[in-house]
Formats: C-alpha cells, structure tokens, sequence
C-alpha cells in the first residue's frame, strides 16, 4: 500500500478520560495493521480464499453491503477524545461521503469506504490511538457500558475501568477468536441499569458489598435476534479478582459447547436456555478447575489502569438555576442530566433531527462537537447505545452557551427519550441481509410527531426499529417495536408493544397482523392515541402498557377494518 | 501431510492407522474408538501411541489414557470451527499433558500463533504449503493482552511482549 501519511493527530486534551495508549499499546496496532495488509495481499495473490479471507476482513471491521464496503470503527466502551472525534470527521470527509453512522454498540460505521483505501483508513486510526479490532466477527465485540459513567449520580462503581480490562483481555484473544457466533458483553456500575445487559451474552453488573469491596453480578445467555431471550444470572457477587478467570470458564463452556452447524442456534443464549440449569453447572466445573492464580486480576492492574479514569478537575461549584427562556427550558428539559458533582450536568446531544437518519452525524457535526467538548467538557465525548452522543461533564453556568454551540451545528433537537429518539438499524438502505426499510420508517414517524408538545404531551417513549428479524434495532426491548419483514415481495411491519432494555427487561409482545409500509405510521399514531385516551396523569407510555395491558390497543388498531 | 513445528517443516514420524491394520511397531496414530476398545492391549505397546481427539469430545474422555500417548491430533472440520483451542488449552492446563498436540485438517496460517499459545505443538499443513508464511503469520504480532498455557513473562499491565522461538 503507498503510504499517504496520516492527518498529524491533534493533541489529546489533557483531562479527557481516555484509556492512554503507551508505546506497546501503539507498537501492538502497527501489527495488527500490519498483519491485515499481509492479509489483503495474500488474498489478491490467491493464496487465501474469499472463504478464509472473509473472516478475517470481518474481525477487523470490514463488511461488504448492498453498494459498497463498510468499515465498522471500534469506539471502546463509547468514550472519545476530541482529537478523537477530530479524525473520525477527517476520515468520513476524506474517505466516506462526509458523514459517519454511530451505532446502538457505541461504534461508528462508515458505509462507503473502499477496500483499498483501509489500511490507510486504520493508520489514521492508530494516530489518535483507534482501531476496528473485533467490530465483527465471531469473536468477543466491543464491550459497551453506561455513557453516563464517571459522572452519573447514582453510579457504585466506575465501570470504564473494567471495560477497558475487558477490551484488552478479549483483544486477539487466542483461544476465542473462532468461537460459534459474536460475543457480546455489557457492563454497568450502577443499580439503574443503561447497558440492557439482560439481552447480552454476557451482561455485568459491577457493585459494592457491605465491606465496600468490588464484585460482579454475572448474566449470561441474553440476547435479541431471531429467538430474543432475557439472561440468566450466574453469580450475584463475583469476586472482583475473579472477574478474568470466570468469564474464561463462561467462554471455554461456550467455545466447546455452542451449536456450529445453525447459524440461528449459535448465540450462547440457545446453549444456556438448552442446558438450563446444567450450564451454570458447567461452567462452575470449569471454573472450579482452571488455574486461579494465572487469570487473577491483580489488584495492581486494576489501580493502573483506574489512573487513566481518574475524575477531571472539577471545580468546587454549587448547583446554579438554568435560565427561564422556554426554548432553552425545553431542550434542557430533556437533555439535561443530574451529575454526581454539584455545579455540573451531563447533556445528551440528539443525533435524531426530525426527519433525519438516527445516528448519523456530519463531519462538520462531529467537529463542532469536539470544539463543544474541549471547551465545555474537558475535551470527552461519550457515544449512547441508543445512537446519541453524551458530553460528560458540563458546568451548569455553561449550559446556555454550549445550547447555542449546538443550535448552530443544528444539534440542539430537544427530543431526548421521546417518540423521535428512534433507534433504527441500517436496513434495506445499507444492509445485505435486510428484508425491508428500517430508516425510512423511523424519519416519518418522526415528521409524524415533528410538534415537540406533541411529543412532550406523551411523555417517554422508545420506539425500536429492524429491518430484519437478526434485531439490529432492538426492536424487541422497544417500548414499541417495529420489525420489517417481506411478506411475499411486500415490505410489512409487525409492532410490538411493551419491550423493555432496563432493570425490568421485557420482550415486547405483538399486536396483531403487520402493517404496510404505508400504514405503519399510522398505527404508531394510533397506537400513541389510544395511550393519551388511557394514561392516568403523568403516566409514561411503558407504565400505561403495562396497566391497560395489548386489548386496548390491539382493538384501536384492527377493530376499524 | 508436511509437519510445521516452530515455523519449519519436520520429518513426521508419526502414521496413522485404520481401525481394522495391525499396529507397526512405530509411532501409531489410533482412532478414540480403537483406543477405549482396545486400552488393555495398547497399554502393553513399547512404541509410541497417539490418538485423534475429534473436535466434539472433550479431553477428559482421553484422560485416563494421557501417561500412555506422546501425540493428540486435533482435527479442525472448518478453520472456523474453534473448538480445538479449547481442547488443546484443556488439555495442557486441565490435565498437564506434555506430549505433542498436533492440529490437523483445515488450518490457516492465520491462526498459528493463537494454537501454539493455547498449547498446540505442531500443524499439518496442505501439501506444498510455504512454511515462511506460516511463520511470518506467527511472528507479526508479538504482543499479547492475556495470560495463556504458554509460559510468558509476567504481566504488567495486562499485557507483554512475546518471546517467539
Ligand atoms: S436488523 Fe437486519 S437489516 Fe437491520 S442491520 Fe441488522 S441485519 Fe441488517
């Protein structure tokens, strides 16, 4: 490959809460690159076959769409640096078409990438200490967790530092690089859970016992797609220094166990709910028999790499009244979030404009959000599972300043939580595997609602959308779930209600015959009617479900027709 | 088959025997099913006995039998299928095995410094099979974010550079 030198990286800010590569950290990903050039090229020589190179491309982030490569770019956990967020908008004007996707795995994807411009794409990666390691692939993933961490008042213990000891055990981890399907773990640190780790292959709660000391509830065998399963809890309080050496049982469990012949029955989730009981068993067994003191996480370790998660200077400041203009008020009203330091707030950035695609952002965008971060925010961006951004810690006094930053970059939609904030999955408009549009849908239900004290009117609501039963957009755990399916060469859309990612996990249940694409807006519409009509005072959609229960809605839906 | 061992094709001294053949009094490779079928009489074998370990069996079914065999082959159906990383991990670290474990079947250069940290010895590799490439593919990463079955300097932070033979 000609060696185009990459952007020279702009300096990281110094109090942005990054994981701080070292000079073996660096020399690892001047390998990695290296190894996937040697790749390409035995490939284009004939030496690998497109069977055997197509694993290979995926584990580093590579997949072929419907028009072009795709290259999925690991945002560790959701945390960026500004410098950061600084080249993802060079590398989307310089080699996509100026926009990057974010992703619910608190990725970005760049859809229109060439397959021989990546390796000069990762090189600009690894100068601001970034890769695509393991964005796909049946492999251990990108591990996600709370885009409020280290600055979330309820928040028990700082789960980035266990994150980011998850993305270095799992990197090219020998034994789990083949393993029979995607891996995917979630952890949170705090009781109000943000991660929906329930629906993950593995999912961990990080907590405190009574004496204070770190420990791990332990999920397994969650998940969502064609077979949607809620996780199994193996372990309430795991040892904090146990956290390695047990999920090495759960993935050698896995590894030697896990259905390969179906590609549909290869999660983890089918082995655990096949098995039941004798899961847990088995992996316990593992446990019991594999040498602790080689995977001990050694308390050392942990203190090192908690250093590079230290809290930012925060100033000792006392909580300040926001100011009374009603605009202000009403996007303050939803993207404004209580911090664990008084004077501060973390705000959440809407990357879902009426009628816009949800999750993508410009590279303009993505510059004036690294310009908002340095200068509001220690320089720290975090990236949202439902595809929005995060500026961790924003003094109050400066709440009206950083609104009008992002009127200006048009990023000041203020509809956190309510029925525009749609997930979506790429679908039909990208995807090879899709069976119907997913982002069409989600931007006209979207102008559908586009009245903001229409949307405020009623209240919360999480609106899922896939385009294919493989679950992309979650839509199971929506509060109300859209899925499109082809139904004899026509796109229709079934609807789910009562889906939930938190605490209370739920899989939604259906309603009825699907809609067309033409009608299923209207059904949202109705559906949302029948909520206002029901809701006691106050109510949030979710709460109102659970209530009244599918009838009243199944019969505003059909018993028109 | 050419045998890789340490980035370089060996003499394989080793051959495989069918179910129903009389033992040579050389290294023998045996099916799992020859071996519980006939335990006694191979117990009493001086030459060097070896077994293949399909990819659905876990190592424990050999367990009784490890002090009697120097070779375990590891078939992979798929180079996609992991399975043997986990039998042969087991195999050193469950159950302390010293002998030889050899992958066999479909195996890419890819994926060799992955097997020989978690245990594996030695590949079959295809007929005509360049063993530089191989050991270029083992040698390109040389640092590792976790501990393996491999004895490796100890960690600092979760990772450390590898000595590759
Ligand atoms: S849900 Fe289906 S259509 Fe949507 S991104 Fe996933 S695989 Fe593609």
């Amino acid at each position: 490959m000609n060696a185009i030198a990459p952007r020279p990286a702009a300096p990281i800010p110094p109090h942005a809460r990054t994981y701080r590569y070292d000079a073996v950290d660096r020399e690892f990903l001047a390998e990695r690159i290296a190894e996937f050039e040697g790749q390409v090229q035995r490939r284009l020589a004939g030496e690998l076959t497109e069977e055997e190179f197509k694993p290979l491309r995926l584990m580093n982030g590579l997949y072929l769409q419907l028009h072009a490569y795709m290259l999925r770019i690991a945002i560790p956990y959701g945390v960026l640096n500004a410098a950061q967020l600084r080249q993802l908008a060079y590398i989307a004007r310089r080699w996509d078409r100026g926009f990057g996707h974010f992703t619910t795995r608190q990725n970005i994807q760049f859809n229109w990438t060439k397959l021989e411009d990546v390796p000069d794409i990762l090189r600009a990666l690894a100068a601001v200490d970034m890769h695509a390691i393991q964005t796909s692939g049946n492999c251990i993933r990108n591990v996600t967790t709370d885009e409020y961490a280290g600055a979330s008042p309820d928040e028990v213990v700082d789960p980035r530092i266990y994150a980011e000891i998850l993305r270095q055990w799992s990197t090219l981890h020998p034994e789990f690089t083949w393993l029979p399907r995607k891996f995917k773990i979630a952890i949170t640190g705090a009781p109000h859970d943000r991660v929906a780790l329930q629906v993950h292959d593995i999912g961990l709660e990080a907590k405190r016992n009574a004496a204070g000391e770190v420990g791990f509830a332990v999920h397994a065998g969650g998940g969502l797609g064609r077979t949607p399963l809620i996780a199994t809890k193996l372990r309430d309080f795991l040892p904090e220094a146990e956290l390695l050496g047990y999920l090495e049982a759960i993935l050698r469990t896995y590894n030697a166990l896990g259905q390969r012949d179906n590609i549909y029955k290869a999660r983890i989730k089918i082995l655990v709910r096949d098995l039941g009981a004798d899961f847990a068993k088995a992996v316990e067994e593992e446990y019991a028999r594999l040498p602790r003191d080689r995977y001990r996480l050694d308390p050392a370790i942990i203190a090192a790499i908690r250093q590079h998660f230290a809290p930012p200077p925060f100033l000792a400041l006392n909580d300040t009244p926001l100011p009374e203009d009603p605009a202000f008020r009403a996007w303050a009203g939803r993207s404004v979030r209580a911090h664990k330091r008084p004077g501060y707030a973390s705000v959440t950035i809407s990357l879902k404009p009426i009628g816009g695609i949800p999750g993508d952002a410009s590279a303009e965008q993505m510059e004036a959000v690294a310009r908002l971060a340095e200068r509001f925010s220690f320089g720290e961006i975090r990236v949202s599972h439902v595809q929005n951004l995060v500026l961790p810690h924003v003094r109050q006094e400066d709440l009206a300043e950083l609104w009008d930053g992002l009127r200006e970059a048009g990023l000041a939609a203020p509809n956190i939580g309510l029925v525009s904030d749609i997930i979506a999955c790429p679908g039909m408009d990208y995807c090879a595997l899709a069976t119907a549009r997913s982002i069409p849908v989600a931007q006209r239900i979207s102008e559908r609602f586009a009245d903001l004290d229409r949307q405020l009117d009623i209240g919360e609501c999480f609106v899922n959308i896939s385009g294919c039963i493989n679950a992309c957009g979650h839509h199971h755990v929506g509060h109300i779930g859209i899925l499109g399916v082809d139904k004899r060469g026509e796109e229709v859309y079934q609807v789910t209600l009562g889906g939930s990612a938190t605490n209370d996990a739920a899989l939604g249940e259906l309603v009825g015959p699907a809609f067309s694409y033409d009608d299923v807006v209207d059904a949202v519409e109705t559906i949302l009617r029948t909520h206002v009509a029901h809701r006691l005072p106050g109510e949030r959609f979710i709460d109102c479900y659970r209530r009244i229960g599918l009838a009243p809605f199944k019969e505003a839906l059909y018993a028109a027709a | 088959m050419p045998l890789l061992e340490d980035g370089r094709i060996i003499d394989d001294a080793w051959v495989r025997v069918a179910d129903d053949a009389v033992l040579p009094d050389s290294p023998a490779i045996v099916t799992l099913a020859r071996l519980q079928r006939e335990a006694a009489q191979l117990a009493g074998r001086n030459a060097p006995l070896g077994v293949v370990l399909p990819p659905d069996v876990a190592p424990d079914a050999i367990a009784p039998f490890l002090d009697r065999l120097g070779l375990v082959v590891l078939e992979l159906p798929k180079f996609r299928d992991g399975r043997a990383f986990t039998q042969a991990r087991a195999l050193r670290e469950h159950h302390g095995f010293t002998g030889e474990i050899r992958a066999a079947g479909h195996v890419i250069p890819d994926q060799y410094a992955a097997l020989l940290r978690c245990g594996v010895s030695t590949v079959a590799v295809p007929e005509g099979a360049d063993p530089a490439v191989w050991d270029a593919a083992r040698r390109v990463v040389g640092i590792a974010y976790q501990a393996s079955v491999v004895p490796d300097s100890p960690l600092s932070l979760l990772r450390r550079k590898l000595e590759i033979a």
